[in-house]
């Protein structure tokens, strides 16, 4: 049986294809403007690269912001059930998942069977998100990807104690302007984006061992920041960033099962 | 205006609460009453939700509610202009919302209604919050009108004798307060006679909202939140006690022939703290999708929840215990156990609680009855971050992400 998960997020579009309880392959791809074709062309593109027809797939469930305008899925399920699915595929023990996407972060606590027990998201408010690392990336003149290695060279990290981003942009304004080395103000806002998550996180209660999901996990800097703050290891595995797309394309198969 | 190509669904006619209409009729009603006082040399009084109305009851005094009329200003959409109009003003967003939409409704006579009628006289009774206190100042000095204050103190653990004497007292100045600006002696027997129907009238209201214990649930919390306006309004009056006689025979019936407020109930829910006014509609459908009712609330039941300090043979005297000890005047512990009681009471699937950015009293404390709540009945819970009026603290599709993902962890 093949089932197919789609994840519309606000920032990426991710596709995941999964045979007989296996991860075939996924892949990522811009949302942009238009949300319904993002998560219709991440699917074709997937399709396309596997060589396997649409008419293949058995069945299809959509998830993240743009969950409800994906045509082609059978079901829309919402990310916090499906990065719980797609967590404990990769390891059952897993009992709480951080998942920091572009715009909502979430700490997930599931049980052994990888339900939700209980969830908290951010509020209404981009600190905490993949957006605010966006912001801060062009602030700073550094490619989002490079900001995880260069923060780990940190020697003492900046404070940024602005909770809103526009404001925390601001602040690194200000903090480049007076000479504060790059490493130590990407390193300091990794620790406000890991303070403020952590803190999120403790509401639902933080239980070893902890994963990190979304495509922030992908950032090196603010995962060594979570296991700081949260004082715990933090796991993280290859495809974290298409994680809801798997836990989607699971819970598919699960119901035609 | 009904729309004539629109076929009628009898299944959802079906559902309609007829009494609706009588409602409506009673509040048309009384708001004009109310703004032609002046014609027909009545007084009038603005009083704040959770103080005592019966004395002004007694008094002939007509009572407007300021936060009855932000729930009509929040519901016909237009809290946003007025709070943009009380920022303009000087008034912080911060500010509860109501608070906002009734200072400056007040200089535009804005709103639904075309604004509340001017008050000859205003009582403040800071059972619900701190913010009436500043509020009520600012309209009595914008109106030159007297205000008179019932201040009850907080009940952290228990309610004392000392704490008892202190509003005893003050309802005595407050009778002497009413007797000055009405200029005329307060009729005690007639006092009785209100205060019996203040009771009876909080029973019958307890009487509808227990309706719901019965599967399926013939109301939702979104029917209470608009039944809601006559016990706040007119409590005291014959009124009251007619309307939810007529109420509660309908419920029954409904009861009787397995009529449901959400199409097909499999799962239920409790609501806490005031609703999102202007999403009503909005929330009812997104939990009906769910297959589910929200069939109670912390914030109707919070006018019969104080029933049982109440006495009909000394209405004055039991009214201290009466409005001091409203649900949100009292200790987190204590309206921990209020929500426990109605989570056994109504047999709850999950707990629903709106983090009101206007109302803090009401607010604070949430996270920690949650926990309560999860440790010792189990039941999953959620809080949503919004606002009663101000539509500019909604984001539709974080709120509906929460409620469907709590939804998924329910089934």
């Amino acid at each position: 049986m093949i089932t197919v998960g789609i994840d519309v997020g606000s920032i990426s579009a991710k596709a995941a294809l999964v045979r007989d309880n296996q991860l075939v392959g996924s892949r990522v791809a811009l949302t942009g403007y238009n949300a319904r074709n993002a998560g219709e062309k991440v699917f074709k593109e997937l399709l396309a690269t596997l060589d396997i027809r649409t008419d293949a797939v058995d069945r299809i469930v959509a998830t993240g912001y743009g969950r409800n305008s994906v045509d082609l899925a059978d079901r829309a399920v919402t990310e916090i059930t499906c990065h719980a699915a797609g967590a404990h595929f990769q390891d059952p023990a897993v009992r709480c998942v951080i998942d920091i996407g572009g715009q909502d972060s979430k700490a997930i606590a599931l049980d052994e069977n990888g339900r939700v027990v209980d969830f908290a998201m951010n509020d209404k408010c981009a600190a905490g998100t993949g957006r605010f690392l966006e912001v801060m990336a062009r602030a700073l003149e550094v490619d989002l990807d490079a900001f995880g290695k260069i923060s780990l060279k940190a020697d003492q990290p900046a404070a940024i104690s602005s909770l809103c981003t526009v404001f925390a942009e601001s602040e690194v304004i200000s903090l480049i302007a007076r000479g504060e080395p790059r490493d130590n103000i990407i390193a300091g806002i990794h620790d406000s984006i890991a303070g403020r998550v952590v803190a999120m996180a403790k509401r639902v209660g933080i239980v070893e061992p902890l994963m990190m999901t979304g495509g922030v996990a992908r950032n090196i800097g603010v995962v060594k920041a979570l296991e700081k703050k949260a004082d715990c290891p933090v796991s993280v595995f290859a495809h974290a960033q298409e994680n809801g797309a798997i836990g989607a394309a699971l819970i598919a198969a699960k119901e035609k099962g | 205006m009904s729309d004539p190509e629109k076929p009628i669904d009898p299944e959802k006619e079906k559902r309609k609460i007829k009494s609706v209409k009588r409602m409506k009729a009673i509040m048309t009603d009384y708001y004009i009453d109310a703004k032609t006082a002046q014609q027909n040399n009545k007084k009038v009084a603005w009083i704040t939700s959770g103080g005592p109305v019966e004395p002004l009851i007694t008094m002939d005094v007509i009572p407007v509610y300021p936060e009855n009329h932000g729930a009509m200003i929040g519901a016909s959409k237009m809290g946003v202009d007025l709070c943009e109009k009380a920022e303009t003003m000087g008034y912080a967003s911060d500010l509860c919302s109501y608070a906002r939409a009734d200072i400056a409704c007040a200089t535009v006579d804005g709103g639904p209604i075309g604004g509340l009628p001017r008050p000859d006289m205003l009582i403040c009774c800071n059972n619900i919050c701190g913010t009436v206190l500043k509020w009520y100042e600012v309209q009595a000095r914008y109106f030159k009108v007297p205000l008179f204050i019932l201040d009850t103190p907080f009940i952290h653990t228990e309610y004392t004798q000392t704490v008892h004497d202190y509003v005893r007292a003050q309802l005595d100045e407050y009778i002497t307060f009413l007797e000055t600006h009405c200029g005329k002696p307060f009729d005690h027997d007639r006092m009785m006679e209100v205060g019996r129907l203040s009771i009876r009238g909080q029973e019958l209201w307890q009487q509808v909202l227990d309706t719901t214990t019965n599967r399926p649930a013939p109301m939702s919390a979104f029917d209470a939140f608009f039944h809601l306006a006559l016990i706040v309004t007119l409590r005291g009056t014959q009124t009251v006690v007619d309307y939810y006689t007529q109420l509660l025979d309908e419920m029954k019936t409904r009861v009787a022939e397995g009529i449901a407020a959400v199409l097909d109930e499999r799962y239920r829910l409790l609501w806490d703290n005031l609703p999102v006014w202007y999403r009503t509609r909005w929330l009812s459908e997104k939990f009906a999708e769910h297959h589910a009712c929200l069939v109670a609330d912390t914030y109707t039941s919070s006018w019969c929840g104080t029933l049982k300090y109440l006495d009909e043979k000394d209405f004055l005297g039991s009214m201290a215990a009466g409005y001091a000890r409203i649900y949100i005047n009292i200790g987190t512990d204590q309206m921990a156990d209020m929500v426990l009681d109605m989570v056994n009471k109504y047999g709850v699937d999950g707990l629903v609680m709106h983090s009101n950015r206007s109302c803090k009293p009401y607010s604070l404390g949430q996270y920690d009855i949650q926990r309560i709540v999860r440790e010792k009945c189990g039941i999953p819970s959620l809080v949503i971050e919004s606002d009663m009026t101000d539509a500019r603290n909604f984001s539709e599709s974080q709120i509906g992400t929460r409620i469907d993902a709590f939804m998924e962890i329910i089934q």
